[in-house]
């Protein structure tokens, strides 16, 4: 068995599965507990293997790529780039910031160099120091993963010209798809579907409505110098294109001094559907399908999916060919994505193409069995495409959640920062494959991206996918920093979403008044309080248990879970205005998942806090709730207990001792936001950030820097 | 002795009241056993002895009346009798002294009206969670809960029985002050008590839970207990009220300023929490109970933990900043290794530049020490000095495990400290550490320097497990100004800097001399104190016989 464990390409469905699976076997190996599904899976996983040494061994007889890679960036995708590494034998070097000099991605590689302070364009933006970094440790190839320098042609440039292979396609292709006008022209040029408009000036409202015409309806009227929604008009036939063009002209003349126009097609509730492409140096190309991409917030995304409930094989078809076509015009290898705009009558439209590995890229290797960064490193190292287009499958469906440090309540995710001082991953849920970068005690700091991990489910069936992720979701532990976990279950939930009817515009549509977490229904408004009355009474009952009585040995010395006596009190009946319910729990207190079975449903809530006045904080189908449950004595009485009115301490700030300010970070007449730094106190051989505890304006003020 | 057997027969006799009363078919058995044997007397004196006492019972339970209970509710306060009801396990309060009244016949005290069974407190014993404790609750209702000789002598009855049996005492302090008709033997009530608070210190647990006005001489009842809470707004404590310091310093100042939760809980130091009102004071306080041995021949008692032993706490790893001129919060380390990351901090506001609490690790309450790097870099100073030695003398009093986390830079330097007598002070905590014989495990996790390294716990002071982290620097100074010293007026200062930190600012110097036992991963951490604990569960160490220290007080 030890020989196959390394083998699996864990990017794949069975792959991933595999990983859950050989975590099983070696749990069971521990425990006298799960010996039946340790045979089950063993089962599975042979006839799972058969597939997998088919696909491993014809790649493996030409494996021979490169023998150290250098992965210019941080976080979960240097993680997932070490991974493939890690399998194809190569040797990793992770390059970090100074603050990141413990991070996950630095663990995880053979050899690690600090290339710069923790500001990005000191750090990982630094192609100095990646270089020589490069340089020092003999690194043959350098995969860049997405952002920081992925589409820099001037580092790919400056690699090739120290003889190291940029693991992506070759300069004159990031070059060309880089510009955004060069790019469309590009793309015309290859038959590709662009979004018609007439370039030139549209010059009355006759030639705006022969324009239209030819456009095909609706049709955008846009003012040349606009921006901001001013003076633009939609239009749907003739007579409101020229009501457009006159209110558009009027109105852009106003706001502009400018009153030239634009006619553009109109993309009526856009889906944002992206095609993977994979393309060799040997001019073979081909289209891995689609990524659905449309729950978005302010342009970045949040919830995706392959394939996409949309595209029928026609136009998956007719997609991928384009994509193709573009790839081949650019002489692109490499892995790259080409995004399309798809309108309600499933015509699409070329956006752009990102000529890198995208973030949401596991969940095409979820559908289609590749693992993209070992064929990105293949192909960087010359050979050509194993896969023909027909050798590409659709597997069953795959979801991927991004999972932020974000505030969801702030218009859909403000970044927070914090310490994770609880984390844990779902991965014993099958079919779940996470991709992070961080672990428990990690930072999220200003300096980087606020994402968490990736959460990718898989099934089957889309429903199937979409439960595990609700499963997921609710496993999912993670303490110390606000997260969009509410946000994330209500999207995956929301009938429109379980239908397949969403755009880019889901978010704002659904939620018109911003997101306000998750609106419980009676039903499970009675759920929830049972869940905490019985999980009140748990603690309760076992606080009156006391252990180390010389009676009971046996309990002295095991820290097992559950005595005996602990089962009496597993099953509770709540009695709530005279409504059962019943509730049933091992009631393991100091876990932070909490698996109950409320009036026979069973879920996964978490505790996240819990007072000795009764106060319990609860996270329920995604969303935190904060209830507070008596004693009928003590409710009875509380209603004596006085209205507190929180006290406001924020106006002031005081050093907490007696030190020398070695740097003031505002100047009078600053706004300064809560949480902002105002100044620096060093005492005691520390410095001590001093923070604004709400928004003020600084007054002129005086004092002196203490010199070092 | 005599009295005490007194004391103890008129117990048993309410006891056979209380659940006489308590349970009204028993009443009628007893009736009928009684009538065979003595029933003229029975039949003469029955009706109006057994009217009597429902009388007696029905005014104690009502206090000072409706009028006063709902004045008392205005005031977000419960009653007396309401507050032990909701501290103790529901029907576990056997009550004493009901039928006490006081014995005043001055200024028309000897009236009928002015006599209320039980007077102005509420005593006897109970149960929190089981567990015995003896309560005393003062009633504001009855003469504003002011402290009558009968009173006091209530509150003396159950304190000499917690004593023998070794069971904690409550006070739930509500009161006016002294009962001032009564005049010296008011006086000599408060003495009585204070006596009992100085010799059940350190043999049973004695908590002091203020809510309402505590003034003058009461105070130092709670003050010489070993905690005492407060509830905001509605409590205050003071020696004199805001008028006579008006009268006699001239200063202005509101009761809340000079003696409310917040004055005594973040810059006297004499209260150590306060919650938001009665019921949450109440409800902690069972919460705090838990934590606690009955008295000094009982062992730090052990709950049910679900919280594995040897749970890794990968977290820890990172939780200390690679500069480490950077702070970071020494509660995420405390609350990463104790069970389920309860902790109950004892002064959260006070002196926060030490920590101290009690938490339980593998179901076992232990004592937590820590210094906070993110207050004043963790320093050692006046305040944090006597905090941190008071907690561990109480623990040491009773058998409850003292772990210490050593971040620690030094004492603080400068003329407010030498001044106010950090000498004095910084004393108390390494007399404290010195003295203690129960288990104690230190760990060290970034600096332990200087004087102050002596004072954490250290293997010099009897630590049984030192450990350190790979973080920790055990050194005299930190590396600039031993440099400074070493190397004065000399150039290559960096450089000089640079070998004393290569030497110095590791773990390994205290480790090659077996100062620290171990170096060991943070991750492992909960682990290994889980497993030391159960080791030096069976510790036996005695000081020198002597009748008692004399710490610098």
């Amino acid at each position: 068995w030890g020989t196959y464990w390394t083998l699996p390409a864990t990017m794949s469905v069975a792959g991933s599965r595999l990983l859950h699976l050989n975590e099983l076997l070696r749990q069971s190996s521990r425990t006298v507990v799960g010996v039946s599904s340790k045979i089950i899976s063993r089962e599975r996983y042979q006839s799972k293997l058969v597939v997998h040494k088919v696909s491993i061994s014809c790649c493996s007889s030409v494996l021979q790529t490169f023998d150290k890679i250098l992965i210019a960036n941080r976080g979960e995708i240097a993680c997932r780039v070490m991974k493939t590494c890690k399998k194809m034998g190569i040797k990793t070097v992770a390059v970090h910031s100074d603050v990141d000099s413990s991070a996950v991605h630095v663990k995880m590689a053979d050899e690690a160099v600090c290339v710069g302070p923790a500001p990005t364009n000191k750090s990982y933006l630094n192609m100095d120091a990646i270089l020589e970094a490069a340089r020092q440790t003999g690194a043959q190839a350098v995969h860049p993963g997405y952002g920081f320098l992925s589409e820099n042609k001037e580092f790919a440039r400056r690699l090739a010209a120290h003889g190291v292979t940029f693991i992506g396609p070759d300069t004159h292709a990031i070059q060309a798809m880089g510009d955004k006008i060069e790019s469309k022209l590009i793309a015309k040029k290859a038959k590709v579907n662009t979004i018609p408009g007439f370039d030139g000036v549209v010059k009355d409202a006759e030639e705006a409505v022969r324009i239209a015409g030819e456009i095909g309806y609706p049709v955008m009227i846009k003012a040349s110098a606009g921006g901001g929604g001013k003076g633009m008009r939609i239009a749907w036939n003739d007579e409101e294109t020229r009501e457009g063009f006159r209110f558009s002209s009027q109105e852009a003349a106003s706001s502009f001094g400018d009153d030239r126009l634009l006619i553009e097609k109109f993309i009526d509730n856009p889906r944002h559907i992206e095609i993977q492409v994979l393309a060799d140096k040997h001019g073979n190309a081909l289209w891995l399908n689609e990524r659905e991409c449309s729950i978005q917030r302010r342009n970045q995304k949040v919830v995706e999916e392959a394939p996409s409930t949309f595209l029928d094989p026609e136009t998956r078809c007719a997609m991928g060919e384009q994509a193709v076509s573009l790839a081949k015009a650019v002489q692109y290898s490499s892995a790259g994505t080409v995004e399309f705009l798809v309108d309600s009558k499933k015509n699409f439209y070329f956006l752009e193409m990102n000529t890198r590995l995208q973030v949401e890229h596991p969940i095409t290797e979820c559908i289609t069995g590749l693992d993209l960064v070992q064929q990105m490193i293949r192909v960087a190292k010359g050979y050509p495409l194993q896969h023909r287009q027909a050798d590409i499958p659709i597997n069953g469906w795959a979801i991927e959640s991004r999972v932020y440090a974000e505030d969801p309540y702030k218009s859909f995710g403000l970044p927070s920062i914090g310490r994770l001082s609880q984390y844990q991953e779902p991965v014993n849920i099958p079919a779940v494959r996470v991709d992070s970068g961080i672990q428990e005690g990690s930072d999220i700091s200003i300096y980087y991206d606020p994402m968490i991990s990736k959460l990718v489910t898989y099934g089957s069936t889309r429903a199937e996918a979409l439960q595990r992720m609700e499963e997921a979701l609710d496993n999912y532990v993670i303490r110390g920093v606000t997260h969009n976990i509410p946000l994330l279950r209500e999207i995956i939930t929301h009938p429109r979403f379980v239908s397949g009817d969403i755009s880019t515009k889901f978010l704002q549509e659904v939620y018109p008044e911003g997101f306000k977490g998750h609106q419980l229904s009676d039903s499970e408004r009675w759920e929830l309080l049972a869940t905490a009355v019985a999980l009140f009474v748990a603690a309760q009952l076992r606080s009156q248990r006391f252990l180390g009585n010389l009676s009971d040995e046996l309990e002295t010395c095991s820290h097992v879970c559950l005595p005996g006596n602990s089962l009496v009190c597993r099953f509770l009946q709540v009695d709530l205005d005279g409504k059962r319910v019943d509730v049933s729990s091992e009631w393991n207190l100091a876990s932070a998942l909490l698996p109950v079975t409320v009036n026979g449903t069973q879920r996964t809530v978490q505790c996240l806090s819990r007072s000795a006045s009764g106060e319990i904080d609860l996270q329920y189908l995604g969303t935190s709730y904060k209830l507070r449950v008596l004693s009928k004595l003590a409710a009875a009485l509380n209603k004596h207990m006085p209205e507190k009115v929180p006290e406001d301490t924020s106006s002031i700030l005081r050093s907490p001792m007696p030190g020398s300010v070695v740097a003031v970070s505002v100047k009078a007449g600053d706004t300064v936001a809560e949480g902002q730094e105002i100044c620096v106190i060093e005492a005691m051989k520390m410095q001590n950030s001093m923070t604004a505890a709400k928004t003020a304006k600084v007054r002129p003020y005086s004092s002196a820097l203490s010199s070092l | 002795m005599a009295a005490l057997k007194v004391v103890r027969s008129g117990s048993r006799l309410l006891n056979g009241f209380q659940s006489l009363l308590n349970n009204p078919r028993k009443v009628t058995c007893g009736v009928a056993a009684t009538v065979t044997k003595h029933p003229r007397w029975y039949c003469v004196s029955h009706l109006s002895v057994q009217e009597r006492i429902e009388r007696k019972r029905k005014a104690a339970l009502s206090g000072g009346g409706q009028q006063r209970i709902e004045a008392q509710h205005r005031r977000g306060k419960l009653t007396a009798r309401e507050r032990v009801e909701l501290l103790l396990d529901p029907d576990s309060f056997v009550e004493y002294d009901m039928f006490v009244e006081h014995r005043c016949s001055d200024f028309g005290m000897e009236a009928d009206h002015n006599k209320y069974p039980g007077d102005s407190v509420v005593t006897g014993q109970g149960r929190i969670n089981g567990r015995l404790v003896y309560v005393f609750s003062q009633d504001f209702t009855v003469f504003g809960g002011s402290l009558s000789g009968a009173h006091a002598q209530k509150i003396c009855k159950i304190m000499d029985q917690a004593m023998m049996v070794g069971a904690p005492v409550i006070g739930l302090n509500d009161s006016g002050g002294a009962r001032i008709q009564e005049g010296v033997e008011s006086l000599a009530g408060y003495a009585d008590i204070f006596l009992r608070n100085v010799m059940a210190s350190g043999v049973i647990p004695q908590i002091s839970l203020i809510m309402g006005p505590c003034a003058g001489g009461a105070v130092y009842s709670p003050a010489l207990t070993d905690f005492t809470f407060m509830v905001k707004d509605t409590s205050y404590l003071f020696i004199t009220g805001p008028d006579v310091v008006k009268s006699v310093t001239n200063e202005d100042v509101t009761q809340e300023e000079l003696g409310g939760a917040k004055t005594h809980t973040a810059v006297s130091g004499v209260a150590h929490k306060a919650f938001e009102n009665d019921i949450d004071a109440l409800l902690n306080l069972r919460e705090f109970f838990n934590f606690l041995p009955l008295s000094n021949k009982d062992s730090a008692p052990i709950t049910e933990c679900h919280d594995p032993s040897d749970r890794l706490v990968p977290g820890l790893d990172t939780v200390v900043p690679l500069e480490t001129t950077k702070a970071y919060d020494m509660l995420d380390i405390i609350h990463g290794i104790a069970d389920e990351r309860e902790f109950f901090e004892i002064m959260p506001n006070y002196a926060k530049n030490i920590v101290v609490g009690f938490a339980r690790m593998n179901g076992r309450t232990v004592g937590i020490v820590g210094n906070q790097p993110k207050v004043a870099s963790g320093c050692l100073d006046i305040n944090s000095s006597v905090k941190g030695a008071r907690f561990v003398r109480f623990c040491d009093a009773f058998n409850i495990p003292i772990i210490t986390f050593v971040d620690v830079p030094g004492f603080l330097p400068g003329t407010a400290q030498e001044y106010g007598g950090i000498i004095r002070h910084g004393a108390k905590l390494l007399f404290a550490f010195a003295e203690a014989t129960v288990p104690k495990i230190t760990v060290i996790t970034r600096k332990a320097y200087g004087g102050a390294y002596d004072v954490m716990s250290s293997k010099h002071l009897r630590g049984d497990v030192n450990y350190a982290w790979p973080s920790a620097e055990v050194a005299v100074m930190g590396a600039k100004g031993a440099v400074q010293i070493i190397f004065r007026g000399k150039e290559n200062q960096a450089e000089a800097e640079a070998e004393y930190v290569e030497k110095f600012a590791n773990p390994f110097p205290a480790a090659v001399r077996g100062f620290v036992d171990d170096i060991i991963q943070p991750s492992m951490t909960r682990k290994r104190i889980c497993r030391d604990l159960e080791v030096l569960a069976s510790k036996k160490q005695a000081n020198p016989w002597k009748k008692h220290a004399n710490i610098p007080l």
